[in-house]
């Protein structure tokens, strides 16, 4: 007598991860992410040696070419060695991990610049409205990489220069992505309750809004990060961006170039396999997040 | 109308003043220029004595003014490396990045159109697809890496292209361009791929989506059932009024494509603003740095001003829009 079909209930994570993996490619851009992440956070335990310790570095194997034996016969350079005999695979797993802290940091930072004052805009409207998105719209007409030139030939370089850089390119497009999300919600009712009930701007503005705000800001984050590492590894490598003491992918691909022109292409060209695998991952995976967060394709 | 072109004015006003302070901050502000200027052995009295000649004794919106009055005069000082006064040796470099902003920017429109029709026309056939999967790929290479991979390909390997310089000029019009002669052209063809990479996905995606978007049109199906043959219907319907847009996108990203010309310019040495720019940043050459900032910002707002009155003028609902505000 149990025959009546119930609809199976799946919690809304799980319907946005079938939404999400359903697409073969971007399961595999998320699987490939996954694993460079992995790799950057437990460099230290992947690595056969640890690039910038100058003990475990032997002159003798400068410049060896991919799988190659080290001297001695006790090391395999798998990807070969750059001019102070530095494991390239090691190097490039390092790098990825300074590449991708200061994409994830700028992110963030300009996440939380952007949200705050596109929220704002939205929720004062008027007069601050007009001024904060004025400032957007002039922002946004100027490429990234002018104003991110712009700020670093002024004010210096170094790594906090460099993520104040990137968060200043970034937060114009959150703060525009957010306030026309904050737009449609504040039209609804439950923002009108909310005010009825006489909860406070700041209640409405976190507890209710935002909330409501987070699908559109994940993808355009997802995006962005691509975008921050990509220009800080140009940046980098135009000698703008990190010290050399911090040696991101960029700096990598810049301190190959030299020897590219006598055919030793090795130090230049991994590390910048290595970014462009992490760029398409992460935006093979932004595609298909835009994809599943947007309530119009959804049933 | 008058309103809207009073407004953006005014904005654009703001732009130049919020970028003098800055730079003027950057420069002045920041480290003592005379530090700069004279030797290191000098005597307190030399530095006194330019510190004096340089006005650097006065209150900073005086300095602020004086370096105000400079830039209107176009007197950036001269370069420290060169002598040179800094604003013409960045002229005498500009016709170097026009014409690898051309070149580039003719390769992505007669590469890019044609790809982003097909894959219009075809969007659920393999080659639409593929077409719009390797645009993805488009947007994320990282310029400077595929720069270095057709030096690595092409120059290193094939030795079939150089992989630095402008080559040969003959002067035109007063102005020195490459692509004359056929050594020119070999040296304007790897740099100007590269550029054209970085335009050439937005310019398929835009011509593909615009063409999606024409053929639902009323005037389509109609041509179809006069009996139009396809070729007609797509040279000329479909396309004319796809090639608006995209016309209008090319002529906005011009000025982008000018400041990534940065990129491409220092990893193939081709001798134009851009790796003016780097060379000086590398060599603490402030005049030039701060002419090149005033020059390109002045390109921008000159680029973003015109762009926005001729929207004005051609689309009512940009003016209603912002009169009713």
């Amino acid at each position: 007598m149990n025959d009546i079909q119930l609809p199976e209930i799946v919690s809304p994570g799980k319907r946005l991860w079938r939404i999400f993996a359903s697409d073969w490619i971007a399961l595999l851009g998320l699987a490939v992410l996954s694993l460079l992440v992995l790799l950057a956070i437990f460099a230290p335990f992947v690595v056969p040696q640890n690039p910038y310790d100058l003990a475990q570095l032997n002159i003798l194997d400068g410049r060896l070419p991919p799988a190659s034996q080290s001297f001695d016969e006790k090391m395999f350079y798998l990807l070969g060695t750059d001019d102070q005999g530095r494991d390239i695979y090691s190097a490039i797993i390092f790098g990825m991990r300074i590449s991708l802290g200061v994409g994830l940091l700028s992110t963030l930072g300009a996440l939380l610049i952007g949200t705050t004052l596109g929220l704002s805009a939205a929720y004062l409207g008027k007069k601050a409205d007009s001024l904060i998105m004025r400032i957007v719209d002039i922002q946004l007409s100027f490429p990234a990489i002018l104003i991110a030139l712009i700020l670093l030939a002024v004010f210096g370089q170094g790594l906090g220069k460099i993520i104040v850089a990137l968060m200043t390119v970034q937060w114009a497009y959150y703060a525009r992505t957010v306030r026309s999300a904050a737009l449609v919600e504040m039209g609804k009712e439950y923002v009108e309750a909310a005010r009825c009930l006489g909860l406070g701007h700041l209640r409405i503005i976190f507890n209710h809004l935002l909330p409501n705000c987070i699908a559109p800001l994940i993808v355009v984050a997802a995006m962005q990060i691509a975008a921050a590492i990509a220009l800080e590894a140009t940046l980098s490598f135009l000698g703008l961006g990190l010290p050399i003491t911090e040696p991101s992918l960029g700096l990598l691909i810049s301190n190959g170039y030299s020897y590219l022109m006598s055919g030793k292409y090795w130090i230049s060209f991994y590390p910048g396999l290595a970014l462009l695998v992490m760029i398409v991952s992460i935006n093979l995976v932004a595609d298909r997040l835009r994809d599943t967060l947007n309530p119009r394709l959804q049933k | 109308m008058l309103t809207i072109i009073l407004r953006r004015m005014s904005e654009s006003l703001f732009v130049l003043l919020l970028m003098s302070l800055l730079v003027f901050a950057g420069v002045y502000a920041i480290g003592n220029p005379v530090d700069l200027l004279i030797s290191p052995d000098a005597t307190p009295q030399d530095i006194e004595q330019v510190t004096k000649a340089l006005g650097l004794d006065k209150p900073l919106w005086v300095q602020y003014g004086y370096f105000i009055v400079q830039v209107f005069r176009g007197d950036l000082g001269h370069s420290f490396l060169v002598g040179t006064p800094a604003i013409e040796l960045l002229l005498s470099k500009m016709p170097a990045t026009m014409e690898l902003a051309v070149a580039a920017m003719l390769m992505a429109s007669i590469v890019g159109i044609p790809l982003g029709l097909i894959a219009g026309l075809k969007s659920d056939s393999w080659i639409g697809k593929t077409i719009m999967t390797a645009s993805i790929f488009g947007f994320s290479l990282p310029t400077f890496w595929v720069g270095l991979v057709f030096i690595m390909f092409f120059s290193v390997e094939l030795g079939w292209l150089p992989s630095s310089g402008r080559g040969p000029t003959s002067i035109v019009l007063g102005i020195p361009v490459s692509f004359l002669s056929w050594e020119g052209l070999r040296h304007l063809l790897l740099p100007a791929l590269n550029l054209a990479l970085f335009k050439l996905a937005l310019i398929i995606r835009l011509t593909r989506a615009g063409t999606q978007e024409a053929l639902m049109q009323d005037y389509v199906r109609f041509a179809r059932a006069k009996g139009l043959s396809q070729t007609r219907i797509i040279g000329v319907h479909v396309l004319k009024n796809i090639l608006i847009p995209i016309v209008t996108v090319i002529g906005l990203e011009f000025g982008s494509v000018i400041a990534f010309s940065i990129v491409t310019e220092s990893i193939f040495a081709w001798p134009g603003m851009g790796k003016l720019l780097i060379d000086s940043i590398n060599g603490l050459d402030r005049p030039v740095i701060v002419a090149y900032l005033c020059l390109i910002v002045v390109f921008f707002v000159v680029i973003n001003l015109a762009v926005d009155l001729i929207y004005a003028l051609l689309d009512p609902r940009v003016r209603f829009g912002a009169s009713a505000k």
